[in-house]
């Protein structure tokens, strides 16, 4: 490999190869061994059609040494598997990495790289794979292993520990099935009709065709439609009158007509009309769901939280325990990357502590021996151990879970826009009716109830029913494509309704992905630079990657010596220079900073020269969303830290922005619901586990992610943080699509006027039902996609 | 009797035999993941291969022994 080149990319993971580092094997180059064992193990077993179908498409193996050790548990396994039988067990897992088709390929193959796995399906929109293996040959462990070592390592949290098989809803598929199929089958037997010619034959058989229509309707009726005449019998009782009960009610007066109709053999009935509406609203209903399989927006603790943990029994042995299983006075083990899933006291010198999953915090607190630590914060570095305080339901961020607004089930917080119209449409609809029918029944009591009924059919409002649908779900894979995954389709509405933006500070505001970096103190030489640079490149301490890529690209040089001492910081030799980069304990100094703030110490050759201060970085374009949104909503910004931001936030924020500091995961809950009882209508953005509850209390909840795949809290909305500036648009967006349903329900109402204006006089023809009904159906339909369509280009 | 009546039945039967399989596909769990096996269709191909080479890999191998 003699060709020079500014830039390689790894042949397995395809990141940058830091030039020193780079392995080569095989004629081709990786960034690191772990790589360079995958590749290897790949082609050890032949399976080098991996890298044909995707370029690089691995993920670099993890260290996990002792992280599954509880797989040896067997009741914890026997919960985890689907199924199990002496030597057939079924196993799904959750892989992360899964992304593209060489994934799926690798996964499905899995029997070639180890004895005893039979099967093994992907199911990638679910990022999951089904592992059927044999527990006398295997382990799930070992297999657990295989995976992670070539970097599909499975995400196994407490959420897998207690859900069970859950069985897919598939009535809507099995109800629009049955739709269809009476449908078109009746629309084919309908022709004859349609022609009304008067020819022998059509004559003779006039009547099987019409029972044999009659008998086609009857499936689409009586199991198609049911959904329809629930909703409407339980708004009756609820005292709310829904969209449901105009269509329920026209369903039925239309069946009953119909029947009448073809037994006392005065015509054909709607019968084509019916099961053409009954079908297109089950199709808007399809159209209207759109799931993110891969997302979840019902996670709570237990996703991030590990199904065991290594306790210490007294005797000094190691063992794992189901994280329910602690209890008080409990000595636990924590291992580097692992979660504290517990509160409780921290026994060994020195840890350092990640809440990001918390807080969005991305620098780690250090705590030391007899500190309190927290539930959900993330070990770093070395083993520590430490004694429990409160139990898991009884720990200070799960306690959050036990608020009522996670106990109660909301289904539907607001009502819905179709409903709206439809509290006026149903009275106005049943008065022309009523008056209709009194009007004839003084001239022909049989054209009465014919006209009586023509109108509550040809009034049924299918076209009204199909706009909200058709719209929503055309928004929502609008939105989808943009990376903002909303939960159903009811948060459009409750989006477009937002008056207030609350915002969550860290993590949601500023990014944990980089530091805004600034330097105090002595100015050093380029020389000194080149050496820090240098003396970072070994220490893996999140603070020294930071600085390492905020340093300015520099010449390698050798490192002589290389220490790095726990919660102090590094000490390097370099070419005879010693290097301190870390604490103020580590260089020897008073600190003088007044607030609190991340820094590190440089101390090169005995001589102080100043530090580096890490401050939160604020999202780009953050300055300008917030000067578009203050226009039309108020705003305000809720943390969790002290107010040593203030000045800049003040700074960054339009004027008269609301700042609130110190916020406690429940009082920020209290803070959402007090806007509320004011009568504002509360849009939340957040992204820790510190902000659930104020996710779930507000009118919508929109979860900022770094990484959609893995962690976010439970909300209405996954918002992907790179498009965290187009919030706005978002908003106006949804804005747009009520705006587009109100103008399509002009367009219905239309409609329904000029079939009207045909049953009111006694003239509904069935061929006339059957043109107006598609006919109105296609052109809503198709108006709505463009309008919406429309809207989502303009910018 | 007429041939429609014979026509028109076989047409619903056919039609009623397309809805069983349509109903027990949904039911089998088809409809559930409607992207990954568009792919994996396409490895079928080069699996042969590999496992073709891998044959003449052994026969090779059993060539020599013979030998």
């Amino acid at each position: 490999m003699s060709k020079v080149m500014d830039t390689q990319n790894c042949f397995h993971c395809g990141l940058d190869i830091i030039k020193e580092d780079e392995i080569i094997f095989d004629n081709k180059s990786f960034c690191c061994n772990g790589c360079k064992t995958v590749y290897e193990i790949f082609s050890l077993n032949d399976m080098t059609y991996y890298y044909d179908f995707e370029k690089s498409p691995g993920a670099t193996p993890q260290d996990i040494k002792g992280k599954y050790d509880f797989l040896d548990n067997e009741s914890i396994v026997a919960k985890l598997l689907e199924f199990q039988e002496n030597s057939t067990a079924i196993i799904s897992l959750n892989i992360p990495h899964i992304h593209c088709s060489s994934c799926i390929w690798i996964l499905e193959n899995l029997q070639r790289l180890q004895k005893g796995i039979s099967t093994s399906q992907v199911n990638f929109p679910e990022k999951k794979v089904r592992i059927t293996y044999n527990p006398e040959v295997v382990s799930i462990k070992t297999i657990v292993y295989l995976l992670s070592s070539i970097g599909y390592e499975p995400y196994i949290s407490l959420e897998n520990y207690e859900t069970g098989n859950n069985t897919v809803d598939r009535t809507l598929t099995y109800k629009l099935g049955v739709a269809f199929f009476c449908f078109g089958n009746i629309m084919l037997l309908s022709f004859p009709e349609y022609f009304e010619v008067k020819e022998y034959w059509l004559d003779q058989y006039r009547g099987f065709f019409r029972w044999l229509i009659f008998a086609l309707a009857m499936p689409s009726f009586l199991y198609s439609a049911s959904g329809y005449y629930v909703s409407a019998f339980k708004s009756i009782r609820s005292k709310m009158l829904n969209i449901d009960i105009p269509i329920a009610l026209g369903i039925v007066v239309m069946f009953v007509r119909s029947a009448f109709d073809i037994i006392m053999d005065y015509g054909s009935g709607f019968f084509d009309s019916l099961t053409g509406l009954i079908f297109f609203m089950l199709l808007g209903k399809m159209f209207q769901i759109k799931t993110y399989s891969f997302l979840s927006f019902e996670r709570d603790f237990k996703s991030y939280f590990p199904i065991a943990v290594t306790k210490i029994n007294t005797d000094f042995s190691e063992e794992s325990v189901p994280i329910y299983d602690v209890e008080k006075g409990d000595r636990l083990l924590i291992r580097n990357q692992e979660l504290i899933p517990v509160d409780g006291i921290l026994i060994s010198e020195k840890a350092e502590i990640d809440y990001s999953f918390v807080t969005g915090e991305a620098v780690a607190i250090e705590k030391k021996s007899g500190d309190k630590v927290f539930a959900g914060g993330k070990q770093i570095g070395k083993v520590i151990e430490m004694e429990v305080l409160h139990s898991v339901s009884q720990s200070y961020l799960t306690q959050l879970w036990s608020n009522d607004v996670f106990q109660k089930n909301v289904e539907q917080k607001h009502k819905t826009i179709t409903d709206q119209i439809s509290r006026y449409f149903t009275p106005i609809l049943l008065l022309i009716a009523f008056t209709s029918f009194g009007y004839w029944i003084f001239i022909d009591a049989n054209i009465a109830f014919n006209v009586f009924t023509a109108v509550l059919i040809v009034a049924c409002p299918c076209a009204l029913a199909l706009t909200a649908p058709f719209t929503f779900g055309n928004v929502l894979r609008i939105m989808g494509k943009q990376k903002f995954y909303l939960k159903n389709a009811l948060v459009i509405e409750q989006l477009s309704k937002v008056d207030t933006v609350v915002f969550d500070k860290t993590g949601t505001i500023t990014t944990n992905k980089k530091s805004n970096i600034s330097y105090e103190g002595n100015l050093f030489s380029e020389e000194i630079k080149v050496l820090i640079k240098n003396a970072l490149r070994g220490s893996n301490h999140p603070l020294s990657r930071m600085l390492y890529d905020y340093l300015p690209e520099a010449k390698k040089l050798k490192v002589d010596a290389f220490e790095e001492i726990t919660g102090k910081g590094i000490m390097v030799q370099i070419d005879n220079h010693q290097i301190l980069i870390g604490s103020a304990s580590l260089v020897k100094i008073i600190d003088n900073n007044s607030i609190q703030q991340t820094s590190v110490h440089i101390k090169v050759d005995g001589q102080y020269y100043g530090r580096y201060n890490f401050n939160n970085q604020y999202r780009d374009g953050l300055e300008q969303l917030f000067s578009t949104l203050k226009n039309q909503y108020q705003i305000k910004v809720l943390s969790g830290d002290n107010d040593g931001e203030m000045e800049t936030l003040e700074q960054l924020l339009p004027k008269g922005t609301e700042l609130v500091f110190n916020q406690k995961p429940e009082q920020k809950l209290e803070f959402i619901k007090k806007l509320q009882q004011e009568g504002r209508n509360v849009m939340m953005v957040g992204d820790g586990l510190n902000d659930a509850g104020a996710l779930a209390q507000s009118n919508v909840g929109i979860s900022i992610s770094e990484n959609v795949n893995v962690f976010s809290p439970a909300c209405d909305a996954i918002l992907d943080a790179t498009e965290f500036q187009k919030l706005n648009y978002f908003l106006q967006l949804s804005k747009n699509s009520i705006t587009t349903i109100k103008m399509s329900f002009a367009l219905s109402l239309l409609y329904n006027i000029i079939g009207l204006s045909f049953a009111v006089t006694g003239n509904l023809l069935p061929l006339v039902a059957a043109i107006i009904m598609p006919l109105s159906t296609i052109t809503i339909v198709s108006f709505v996609t463009v309008m919406s369509s429309y809207y989502a280009c303009k910018k | 009797m007429s041939v429609i009546y014979l026509l028109i039945t076989i047409s619903i039967i056919i039609a009623i035999g397309f809805f069983i399989a349509f109903i027990t596909a949904v039911k089998t769990g088809q409809y559930d993941d409607d992207y990954t096996p568009s792919v994996r269709m396409l490895f079928d191909d080069e699996l042969l291969k590999s496992t073709k080479k891998e044959n003449t890999v052994e026969k090779i191998e059993e060539i020599n022994l013979e030998e």
